[in-house]
């Protein structure tokens, strides 16, 4: 396992260099974890990427970094101490001032007119050679990713790859291991995931660290047939949404912390009207503003709490990309199934970071309802034992859709007769009785090797844990995907079979730590949580899971 | 068509709402008539006592929440461009808790009508003032009188893009009829503003029936925006209702395949 890192400021093209540099890995067939850090500014400041690559397959960054590449001399500063041994810094002499190999970077750029922010292919051609990685690989990246403009990106490379090769040694030589897989972030995965279970709308307002899914929608809008709109504010997005359902277009919004806390009034109506509806809450670090552009799961307890009064709704908390992609269609599919609202739970780092994955559209779920075939007393809420009542749409010939969000009888015309008003609440809770049975069909939980210890975790927290687990032995890790309806057989049965238990999540409070107590009984005392806004790593996370399960 | 439904309607009697249900029952009668399939006709409401005009009007509907009207409506154009998308929302409703959705739906140009029910007070809540309320309103909340000044909603609507605004009487349904039908087949943001009487907490019968006219019959050239600013601004000696303004732009859901 190897990591590259790459710094600089804010406009200096460091997440392009980091997904370039990705792209080229992936093209060798290494697995990648791509870790985008940057702060909440747009010229300027820190930003870095960590790329780290493995022939094995690989869940998180790692910090230990063997070639650090500096377009600023802050990188060096924040980032020297984590140089493996044998480690290269990799600078632009022009601007930075450091030990190790100095690429005039500008100067390059200059020499064949490209512009300043080029500096950053400059480097990864010079970095490429230092990593032993064949030209060919790198030029075929670039005229991939840069179509209209591959010739002077592809001749800035070769000169920093020249440069590197007339004035430096290799310290790797990295070939082919094997065949190129899906590079995708865990928000892409998102959106992708409910494209191919048949979305036909998605609905945002820009916020961080959700806006990625409305970009990628939002560009691929017309390949996809998908309609983006950016409405005027979280509440106008969940209200069109919930319009555009009830027409009969399948609908997805997007946003984090604060806009879903905005949203949650008419959460509530979507419950009561039955209106189906998959909302992605990316969380970032609260409370109120708190850091955005960096990662938390304190979002737990408000969002399975979410919406006034009693609903069935569907929480699901993806851990990996490939997760992000088959989870996302499955909410889409479960949302229409039930005619309620699910709400995929991500964060940051799962929404931000890269990975190489191997996703099987065959094997996705698709959106579909019980459909009605309407007809002059059509009742939108019919009493079933189920609790679902066929859909039928505005515009079907002879038919009459009424929904609402006061309580109604079957017609969804207005009621206040207290026998109509419990029998609706009764109808609509069978639906999550009739969910939960087919959540236990669903990957609720997803069980990871054997050993009398086990470590529970969910969400992103799970790729760190994926590695650190592979330098710890007898350990069993549980990770829970779905939070609402919450899987307590499966969980219980994991956990009293333990002999120790750690539960390791991003939040102050250990979350999920309380809920299994709430809802199994098992009190977990060891509790490995992060709460500085950034994710853990595999190394510092392995100390701590050491310690307790000595 | 009988378009009436098993809903018992509970409006106070002589509740500027019955006007407004009369006309939109001949105008959704008519329409149907003169070709909009009535499958295709869909409405929706906030909360309060204009909502509960869906549930008196056996056409799909959509029962949304307090303020939130536009987005819903525009939300149905977006899945299904065929729909005849009526609105219904009071000022309460649409000038206090959702009155950034009516700027913004107007701004977009969105294909639906928005039929507001401006009584000029929180009725279901026993009456509390609105954005319309006239400044020194005493109600349950203003003890000693509203102290903030109205705001004028079609000059409103008028600055935000609407490109039909209308104003009608709910004492003059059959006015009201017309102006909601030439506001359904406008292609674009259609707002029509309906004075509306609450007999209980804001009963302005009187005041309206005295000062109403009908601007569209004194010559008001309906293409002109300036004219129609200034019409906005009369109110104290004579309240003018018909269409003020009408222009055409280009629809919102037009802009996706």
């Amino acid at each position: 396992m190897n990591t590259v890192t790459i710094g600089g400021k804010a406009g200096d093209g460091i997440k392009a260099a980091g997904k370039l540099f990705a792209k080229i890995l992936n093209e060798l067939g290494y697995f990648v974890f791509v870790l985008d850090d940057y702060p909440s500014l747009i010229t300027g400041g820190h930003n870095f990427n960590k790329i780290s690559f493995d022939k094995e397959e690989l869940f998180s960054h790692y910090v230990e970094t063997d070639v650090l590449v500096a377009l600023d001399e802050k990188t060096i500063k924040k980032h020297s101490k984590e140089l493996k041994k044998g480690g290269v810094i990799l600078f632009d002499s022009n601007s930075v001032k450091a030990k190790g190999f100095g690429v005039p970077a500008l100067d390059l750029v200059k020499q064949v007119g490209g512009v300043r922010i080029m500096r950053n292919v400059a480097l990864l051609g010079a970095l490429s050679f230092i990593l032993g990685i064949d030209f060919k690989i790198v030029k075929k990246v670039l005229e991939k990713t840069y179509p209209k403009a591959a010739e002077k990106n592809v001749a800035i490379a070769k000169l920093g790859y020249n440069f590197a090769k007339e004035n430096t040694k290799q310290i790797m030589k990295l070939k082919r291991v094997g065949k190129p897989k899906e590079l995708m972030s865990g928000n892409t995965a998102v959106a992708y995931g409910a494209v191919k279970a048949g979305l036909d709308n998605y609905i945002a307002y820009p916020m961080t660290p959700a806006t990625p899914i409305l970009h990628y929608l939002a560009k691929n809008s017309d390949k996809f047939g998908v309609k983006v709109v950016q409405p005027e504010n979280e509440i106008g997005v969940i209200n069109m949404a919930l319009g555009s359902a009830y027409a009969g277009a399948k609908t997805m919004i997007g946003t984090s912390g604060g806009g879903f806390a905005l949203m949650n009034e008419a959460l509530s109506l979507a419950g009561m009207s039955e209106t189906p509806i998959v909302i992605a809450e990316i969380q970032r670090p609260g409370p109120s503003t708190g850091v955005p552009t960096y990662t938390s799961q304190a979002d737990l307890n408000f969002v399975i709490n979410a919406g006034h009064g009693e609903f069935p709704k569907i929480v699901v908390a993806p851990g990996t990309n490939e997760q992000a992609f088959y989870k996302s269609a499955e909410a889409l599919y479960l949302a229409w199934k039930y005619q309620t609202p699910v709400i995929i739970l991500g964060d940051k780092h799962l929404g931000e970071s890269l990975r190489t994955i191997k996703i099987d559209e065959k094997k996705s779920k698709k959106a579909k309802a019980k459909l009605s075939k309407g007809g002059k007393n059509y009742k939108r809420y019919a009493m079933t034992k189920d609790g679902i009542s066929p859909l039928a749409f505005p515009g079907m010939k002879g038919t009459v859709v009424k929904s609402s969000s006061y309580e109604h009888d079957e017609f969804g015309i207005t009621t206040e007769e207290p026998e109509v008003v419990k029998k609706m609440q009764e109808k609509r809770l069978r639906k999550m009785q009739t969910i939960e049975k087919e959540i236990e069909k669903l990957e609720a939980v997803k069980v990871y090797g054997k050993g009398k210890n086990v470590i529970v975790t969910w969400g992103s927290s799970i790729g760190a844990v994926l590695e650190a687990a592979k330098s710890l032995k007898n350990v069993k890790i549980v990770q829970v995907i779905y939070m609402l309806p919450f899987p307590k057989k499966a969980v219980k049965k994991h956990l009293n079979s333990a002999k120790k238990v750690v539960c390791v999540e991003a939040n102050a409070t250990g979350q999920l730590a309380n809920l299994i107590k709430l809802l199994t009984g098992i009190e977990i005392k060891n509790k490995v949580l992060k709460y500085d806004s950034r994710e853990f790593d595999p190394i510092g996370l392995l100390k701590e899971l050491k310690r307790w399960l000595k | 068509m009988n378009l009436n439904t098993s809903a018992e309607i509970t409006w106070c009697p002589g509740c500027g709402n019955f006007g407004i249900l009369t006309a939109i029952k001949n105008a959704i009668n008519e329409l149907v008539s003169e070709g909009i399939p009535k499958e295709n006709i869909v409405i929706a409401s906030g909360i309060g006592c204009h909502a509960k005009i869906v549930d008196y009007i056996n056409v799909n509907s959509f029962y949304s929440i307090h303020g939130r009207v536009p987005p819903t409506l525009t939300g149905m154009k977006l899945a299904n461009k065929n729909l005849v998308a009526i609105g219904f929302a009071g000022d309460g409703d649409i000038y206090d808790e959702g009155i950034s959705h009516l700027i913004h739906a107007a701004k977009r140009n969105t294909d639906i009508t928005m039929v507001i029910h401006d009584n000029r007070v929180f009725a279901l809540t026993t009456g509390q003032f609105t954005a319309t309320s006239p400044k020194g309103f005493r109600g349950r909340s203003t003890p000693h009188g509203s102290i903030e000044s109205p705001i004028n909603p079609i000059k409103l609507m008028l600055a935000s893009g609407a490109t039909f605004v209308a104003r009608g009487y709910a004492g003059k349904p059959d006015h009201l009829k017309e102006l909601i039908k030439k506001a359904v087949k406008h292609k674009g943001f259609s707002f029509v503003e309906v004075l509306q009487p609450c007999v209980v907490f804001n009963n302005t019968y009187q005041e309206y029936n005295k000062k109403v006219y009908n601007l569209n019959a004194e010559g008001h050239d309906i293409s002109n925006f300036e004219a129609a600013v200034r019409k906005a601004d009369e109110w104290e000696e004579r309240i003018p209702i018909g269409i003020f303004y009408e222009t055409q732009a280009q629809v919102f859901e037009s802009h996706f395949p």
